[in-house]
């Protein structure tokens, strides 16, 4: 971080744009789209590509409601930054856990 | 208010930025339930796994958590515009939606249970139910808070001007609501097709 | 506002009695409560460090039985660790972080008491363990399965630290809110003192690596107390998962005590050296990447344990590589000192006793890093004398140092000099004495953790247990002459005036001890080391020159003053909502529902009481020129 953070944050703090009633209706439309055809992968065989369109999907509604309920697309960057600094920090941290627990526990060839 | 904020180094509200940090905070908290959950996906000591979760029934309470998330951010909007009285409408709109959702939960551990998964069953079983349990408790706290955020706004503690205290608490129920997001498939529908 | 009078009334508003400190919100007090309660746990702590040695100091002595041998290490560890370095470091920060930066209280004054309030309760119910069936066994890391069995009485440990870890989260987000949002005009990230950009860097490190502890003790809870397989190898459970859990917060936490006094190091050394910091730039961002890096390093402790060849080399790798960042500061801490005049103050040989010491404990923690150096090492009393020498001869001579610098800045007096000297060449001699050999008797097989002295590692052996119970003695008087010091210094010290140590930053720009709105104006910073350049200029060689006198005083008359200060009120609710902390541990502890029932009603009726209290000065969004909001801590801890 620098000193010119200061001044970015101050200029981006003001609200500009806030989505209508109207736009958080459409966007629970889309979510709840998403999360119908998360639930079909239960219903019809996929194949292969059924884990990873779940993910997808999953990245795609935590997104949106990330950056429209929680307004973070219209609000400072400095909240993203602590949301998605937290949400990487615990990613990497603990993919390399699981990582070296898998190895330790498989059989060795 | 927006005299309050430009007092502050970088214009933000202290409040907000507290929450935000915390919030940032809670994924470490919640990854470490899901890596134990992930280790023992199929550590059942012999008892029941993965299979018995009963998706079409996890999917509804699912979306019904996925929708209190319009209703709070509606809540926040009706605030917002100081229109108290619809957003005490939407405030108790999300917290019912919760109740349904913590409803299900408590259903959904009873079935289990009667079905042989247990606390205490096998370290899968312990990771699911801790791991979700976590998260109900995080619900409820939510919910308290939208009851008590409804209660203050009829005394006058919360006035028309003050929608940042709504936004606030909105900001953890949407939270919670995006870990859920993240619970419904690395929890449930993933392992039912990988493993299940 | 028509209300405000009637809240008044309403919010306890006196500051004197006992009652002014239990609902205290000011930080300068809250910081001096955590002081004196550091002291009482550091007096505990030293009580059991000097047990241990007595049982060390020969071979097959049975001084203490087994089981009281094991409770007393574990308390030591857990009582120097989580009641003594943290909550010594949260005082500095308590006191000095709004002073430094020019602010007139934290962002969140009541969960500042809060923060306090579990920090002592969480302490009292660790200590109540001894009457309650015996205190903790398990040693400070709480290996599963070793600590869910109920032999090892860990049950206190898991629900006493999770207190603990309740505190330092929220004062974690407190501290980062105040630290980021609450700067005096112009004071931007790189006019920070490095206290307190040593102070973000720790809160980050509490505020990522808490919630880790906080589910390997939730976790290490539901095994204990209701029957949970976490960690239970008989039915598939991985105890290796605990030791991951445990460490990626243990080893952020080695950097959470460590930090802190570095920044106090780093503001007291320019003092003494009459000199900027030298490379402040590169102080800010080593400590910066030592908080990065210090997430990825953890498995460095479980060398041991079964992580495979792949990690043993990423992890040795990555822990050689933190070495940098911390060479670079102590560089820069040597190279502050080089050319300058130095005084040696008291403060001032702390500070150098710090940098020496922390350099051995740094280079002893190299040798870990190196697998089959480490495989030797591993649980011997060579790794006892590496933690010593990072955190006594690092973290403690630091936060000294800092007590010896900033007290004449809370009491307005000054400790004498000459104790002050006394207490550092015999706390030097003393440390030493104690831990210097132990490198040895590590290296001869000295095992750690472990009651009696075994007779076949050799007289040798014997020999250096003995010295080091004989540093024990020394430490013991040296410790007394800093109390007696510090207790009369007090009231009897001599009159410190504004600024005793010739001094660079903010806190000395007001009077001693600070008025409780800390600055009649708040002050507009322009440079880095604001209060030398109050006082300095510098001529065409750079050489700088005094400039006249008065200039360096927070002169703000009646007229020239803010008009307004808001002072949060005093609240007991912090302290009333706090007490819920003891049906809820030994709720959980006995598995008593009542009492967990009873604690959980107490904490919401505290938790509403706090929402609903009134303000003194209206609500929060109504007083357009507040800087201080109200906390509406909407945040639940867990």
């Amino acid at each position: 971080m620098s000193a010119s953070d200061t001044q970015d944050a101050q200029t981006d703090a003001s609200h500009g744009h806030h989505p209508t009633p109207r736009e958080y209706v459409n966007i629970a439309i889309m979510l709840a789209i998403l999360t119908a055809l998360e639930v079909s992968t239960y219903f019809v065989d996929f194949g292969s590509i059924a884990i990873p369109l779940l993910v997808i999907l999953m990245v795609i509604k935590f997104v949106m409601v990330v950056s429209f309920f929680m307004h973070l697309k219209f609000d400072s960057k400095l909240f993203g930054r602590m949301l998605y600094g937290g949400l990487f920090l615990a990613l990497l941290l603990y993919a390399a856990t699981l990582v070296i627990l898998f190895f330790e526990r498989a059989p060795v060839v | 208010m927006a005299a309050d904020v430009q007092a502050t180094t970088l214009g933000l509200d202290h409040r907000k930025l507290a929450m935000w940090t915390f919030l940032g905070s809670e994924f470490l908290f919640f990854g470490a339930f899901v890596s134990a959950y992930l280790l023992y996906i199929t550590t059942t000591a012999g008892g029941p796994g993965v299979e018995i979760f009963d998706i079409p029934f996890t999917s509804i309470s699912s979306f019904v958590l996925l929708m209190s998330s319009l209703t709070m951010v509606l809540a926040h909007n009706s605030h917002a515009r100081g229109d108290l009285r619809r957003m005490r409408l939407w405030i108790l709109a999300t917290a019912g939606q919760g109740a349904v959702f913590l409803g299900g939960q408590v259903y959904e551990f009873t079935t289990f249970y009667n079905e042989g998964l247990n606390l205490t069953q096998s370290p899968f079983a312990s990771s699911f139910f801790v791991l979700t349990g976590f998260h109900g408790l995080h619900v409820f706290v939510g919910i308290l808070m939208l009851l008590s955020l409804y209660a203050l706004s009829l005394t006058g503690k919360v006035k028309a001007n003050q929608d940042v205290k709504t936004e606030m608490i909105g900001l953890y129920w949407h939270f919670v609501d995006i870990i859920w997001v993240v619970i419904f498939t690395v929890v449930y529908l993933i392992p039912e097709i990988a493993v299940g | 506002m028509s209300t405000a009078t009637d809240a008044k009334a309403l919010r306890p508003a006196s500051d004197k009695g006992l009652l002014s400190w239990l609902g205290t919100t000011d930080h300068k007090r809250i910081g001096v409560m955590y002081f004196f309660t550091t002291l009482v746990f550091f007096t505990l702590g030293g009580t059991e460090s000097g047990l241990i040695r007595a049982q060390l100091v020969q071979a097959e002595q049975n001084l203490l039985t087994e089981e009281i041998y094991n409770q007393v290490f574990t308390m030591h560890g857990i009582t120097m660790v989580f009641l003594v370095v943290m909550p010594l470091s949260a005082a500095f920060f308590n006191y000095l972080i709004p002073l430094m930066i020019g602010a007139r209280d934290v962002a969140f004054p009541r969960l500042n008491a809060f923060s306090y309030w579990v920090y002592l309760f969480g302490g009292i119910f660790l200590y109540s363990s001894f009457l309650l069936g015996g205190a903790p066994n398990g040693s400070w890391v709480g290996y599963a399965p070793l600590a869910s069995d109920s032999v090892s009485n860990m049950g206190f440990y898991a629900i006493g630290i999770q207190i603990l870890g309740i505190s330092s989260l929220a004062a974690a987000v407190n501290f980062i809110v105040t630290i980021l949002n609450m700067r005096a005009p112009g004071m931007t990230f790189m006019r920070m003192p490095v206290f307190i950009w040593m102070s973000l860097v720790t809160n980050f490190l509490l505020l990522f690596a808490i919630p880790v502890i906080a589910v390997a003790l939730f976790m290490l809870q539901f095994d204990t107390l209701f029957g949970a397989q976490f960690f239970q190898p008989g039915s598939g459970g991985d105890p290796i998962l605990y030791q991951h859990l445990f460490w990626l917060f243990g080893h952020p936490e080695v950097y959470i005590m460590i930090l802190p006094a570095m920044g106090i190091v780093s503001e007291i050394l320019p003092v003494g050296a009459k000199k900027p910091l030298f490379g402040y730039a590169a102080v800010v961002f080593a400590g910066a990447a030592i908080g990065f890096i210090g997430f990825g390093v953890w498995a460095h402790h479980m060398f041991t344990s079964a992580v495979g060849p792949v990690a043993r080399s990423a992890f040795a790798l990555s822990t050689m590589f933190i070495a940098v960042p911390t060479g670079i500061k102590i560089f820069n801490w040597v190279f502050t000192m080089w050319g300058g005049k130095l005084k040696f103050t008291t403060p001032m040989l702390f500070s150098i006793g710090f940098v020496s010491m922390f350099t051995i404990g740094g280079l002893s923690g190299v040798t870990h890093a190196i697998v089959p150096h480490n495989a030797q090492q591993h649980d011997t009393y060579y790794v006892v004398a590496h933690f010593h020498y990072v955190l006594f001869g690092g973290a403690l001579f630091g936060l000294i140092a800092g007590i010896y610098f900033w007290f004449p800045k809370v009491t307005g007096r000054m400790m004498s000099e000459k104790l002050g000297k006394v207490h550092f060449w015999t706390w030097l001699l003393g440390f030493n004495l104690t831990f210097g050999p132990m490198h040895m008797s590590g290296l001869l097989g000295q095992p750690r953790r472990t009651a009696v002295l075994p007779g076949e590692l050799g007289s040798t052996v014997e020999l250096y247990n003995l010295l080091s119970t004989a540093g024990v003695v020394v430490l013991t008087g040296s410790a007394l002459v800093f109390l007696y010091n510090l207790l009369t210094s007090i009231k009897r010290g001599e009159d410190a005036g504004l600024d005793p140590w010739d001094a660079r930053t903010l806190e000395w720009l007001t009077s001693s001890p600070p008025k409780h709105h800390n600055f009649d104006k708040i002050p507009t910073v322009t440079h880095r080391d604001e209060f030398w350049h109050r006082k300095y200029a510098e001529d065409e060689s750079g050489v700088p020159i005094a400039v006249p006198a008065g200039a360096s005083e927070d002169h703000a008359g009646e007229d020239d003053a803010d008009e307004h200060i808001h002072m949060p009120d005093n609240s007991l609710w912090p302290f009333i909502m706090c007490l819920a902390f003891f049906p809820l541990g030994y709720g959980l502890l006995f598995v008593n529902p009542w009492l967990l029932g009873l604690g959980l009603v107490w904490l919401v009726v505290g938790y509403f009481g706090w929402i609903v209290e009134p303000l003194a000065e209206g609500d929060d969004d109504d007083v357009p020129d507040e800087l201080h909001d109200r906390p509406m801590t909407g945040a639940p801890t867990h």
